[in-house]
């Protein structure tokens, strides 16, 4: 009964067009936002932001990106962690390059160049659908890590071929690279994370993410509308890569400070796959919700079985988090394929009645 | 000019007077492998009239709309639309200059809700670039609220404020026709194609979809091209009808004419071809 809906009028399009059309739901989540500004960094630990809260938001970020593609534009990609390492290696040219750059900027254009080469994977989209889209994409995995391996260039000739990432600070303080406190390089995190959750809530409630569910959800209708399928599978598959671009960047500037192609290997794209999947395909909250639970999941196993010091070895947890994972995959696969997203949202119409049955 | 309202009072509303045609076929053809689905077939559509396309199953009728909206190119013919003579018609081409239409195995987007599948067919009126669209401010947000003003009219009109927000793939059949058609009219076409748009319903239901076909067309002067299977229907609502049976035509007239028609008594009663 606290959480209401109906009794909620809204006077103007505008506001029934917002964001969060519930104010419960938009306090809410400014409550989020400001938590996470001021509280977390005040309660954490060093172990939580630099080990949890900083990889959780940039693999959100990513999650974010697959969301539009897959979940909103119904392209499946299993590239994801080689846009997120065309990000990370062209932020490193840059920075490197143009050292005069400040690194917001450095982050922004790694992910506009991870989006002019998720375009080019795009291409492909007009002709293939479903399964051998995945296939090419799957191509695309293997081949830009292979590139970045191989190619000296990438790296600017260094040695060990695992270059570190360049300290660069805003406002005078340091937010990348190992010598920045981790307090820094989260809040740098955290705002990447928000403006470009807004911009993804805003983009897939406009034109544009009209048009990319309704390629996904009858693409003949939608071509006979007016609708260009190319046009907007590529925008799709470009502001895709471009939020998986910047989550790489900053995974290699904000988290392991190295710039090195196996932080982005195929696993990478199946663990933000899963995240979209468990989170909730076509939910911008799916993919925060996912991020966290599939990132917290293998960490709370570990937490459970030293807590209460239960007798199983390392590897036989593995094995459980792997079969965790498994049947989770199935269940929201087959009962929910809306994730966690669907569940919170169920959650809220059964709260919006409480404490009534109906 | 009195005269001619004097004629649409009548109960019998055939001998409405139209305009000149806004869309020509000429010598359509279209064949699928060795099935060839209309053979031949040339007519016109007039500036505000509605026009049934009526025959057996499989006559080529749902082929022949796929080719005026440009889904099928036809192996030979022409079109003529907006001054222009064309092989065949592009999808865009017939979309952006006014061509709607919905199917015959309802075509939504399952997945958005009523609101969004109506704004939809707002997409090729819609220009803000994606900078905006990524701020959702100033004219981006003009510009929602200007196209979400049109589409609750359209909403208001066919009567489904109450599914607004509902996915439409939880609809029941009836109104997911009627979302179908709104889309259509979303998209404010001067030429409405509507394939078996009653197909399915129980008589309310095909009442009111009349009354809504009949009333686009006396309120916006929207020409109207419909399939539709109910003889009944039919006569009441067109001015004119084409018939087809096996891809060729055999009959283009009033009601009247193409009941008294003998090739259309004959191919309905499945008299034996050849
Ligand atoms: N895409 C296609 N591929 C192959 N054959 C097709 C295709 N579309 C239509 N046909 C064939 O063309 C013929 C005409 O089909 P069409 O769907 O136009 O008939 P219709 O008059 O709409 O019939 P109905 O009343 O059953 O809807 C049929 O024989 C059909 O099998
Ligand atoms: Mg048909």
């Amino acid at each position: 009964m606290f959480y209401r809906e109906a009794g909620i009028f809204k006077t103007s399009y505008a506001a029934d067009q917002a964001l969060f059309r519930i104010p419960l739901d938009r306090l809410f989540v400014i409550g989020v936002v400001v938590a996470a500004i001021v509280v977390v960094p005040l309660i954490s630990n060093e172990y939580w932001l630099g080990s949890i809260m900083i990889p959780v938001l940039i693999l959100s970020i990513a999650a974010l990106g697959l969301n539009i593609l897959t979940g909103y534009c119904g392209q499946v990609s299993l590239g994801t962690g080689a846009f997120m390492a065309a990000g990370a290696y062209m932020a490193y040219k840059i920075a490197t390059n143009f050292t005069w750059m400040p690194i917001p900027l450095v982050i922004v254009l790694g992910g506009l160049c991870a989006a002019s080469i998720g375009l080019a994977f795009g291409l492909p989209s007009l002709r293939i659908k479903g399964f051998y889209l995945a296939v090419t994409t799957l191509a695309a995995q293997f081949f830009l890590l292979w590139l970045f391996q191989k190619v000296p260039w990438f790296v600017n000739n260094s040695a060990s071929g695992v270059p570190t990432a360049p300290p660069r600070s805003v406002f005078g303080e340091l937010v990348t690279g190992a010598e920045a406190t981790p307090e820094a390089r989260y809040l740098f995190v955290l705002a990447f994370t928000v403006v470009l959750a807004v911009i993804a809530g805003n983009l897939v409630r406009g034109r544009i993410g009209r048009t990319w569910m309704a390629i996904r959800d009858m693409d003949i209708a939608a071509e006979l509308i007016g609708i260009r399928p190319l046009h907007t599978k590529l925008s799709a598959f470009a502001i895709s890569s471009f939020y998986c671009g910047v989550s790489g960047a900053l995974w290699s500037f904000c988290y392991i400070n190295t710039v090195e192609s196996s932080a982005f290997d195929i696993f990478r794209s199946f663990m933000i796959l899963f995240m979209v999947i468990v989170g909730g395909l076509g939910s911008v909250l799916g993919s925060f919700l996912g991020a966290f639970f599939i990132f917290l999941l293998p960490i709370a196993l570990n937490n459970v079985v030293t807590t209460f010091g239960l007798p199983i070895a390392t590897e036989t947890i593995s094995h459980i988090e792997f079969m965790a994972f498994g049947g989770l995959i199935v269940f929201f696969l087959i009962v929910e394929p809306h994730g966690l997203a669907r569940l919170w949202q169920i959650a809220k119409e059964k709260l919006r009645l409480w404490p009534f049955p109906y | 000019m009195a005269e001619a309202e004097n004629v649409r009072a009548e109960p019998s509303a055939q001998t409405r007077v139209f305009g000149e045609p806004v869309l020509t076929l000429e010598n359509i053809e279209l064949g699928f492998g060795g099935v060839k689905a209309i053979d031949n077939v040339s007519f016109e559509v007039r500036k505000g009239e509605v026009l049934a396309i009526i025959g057996p199953n499989g006559a080529g009728k749902s082929s022949m709309l796929n080719c005026i909206n440009g889904f099928y190119k036809p192996q030979s013919g022409s079109i003529t639309f907006k001054g222009r003579k064309l092989p065949g018609m592009d999808p865009h081409f017939a979309a952006a200059n006014g061509v709607a239409r919905t199917f015959q195995n309802i075509a939504l987007f399952r997945g958005m809700s009523t609101l969004d599948n109506l704004m939809t067919g707002r997409v090729l009126k819609m220009n803000r670039n994606f900078l905006w669209q990524a701020l959702y401010w100033g004219p981006a947000q003009r510009e929602e609220i200007e196209h979400r003003a049109y589409v609750e009219k359209v909403i208001d009109f066919l009567e489904i404020q109450a599914i607004r927000r509902t996915p439409v793939g939880r609809l029941p059949y009836g109104l997911q026709k009627r979302v179908e058609l709104g889309r259509a009219l979303a998209m404010e076409p001067e030429i409405l194609l509507l394939d078996e748009p009653m197909a399915g319903m129980n008589v309310e239901e095909k009442q009111d979809m009349s009354r809504f076909v009949l009333e686009v067309n006396e309120e916006f002067g929207t020409t109207i091209v419909l399939i539709e299977h109910d003889m009944g229907v039919v006569m009441d609502i067109s001015d004119r009808v084409v018939v087809l049976d096996y891809g060729r035509k055999i009959a283009d007239g009033t009601p009247d004419e193409v009941r008294a028609n003998q090739h259309v008594i004959d191919a309905y009663l499945g008299v034996a071809h050849d």
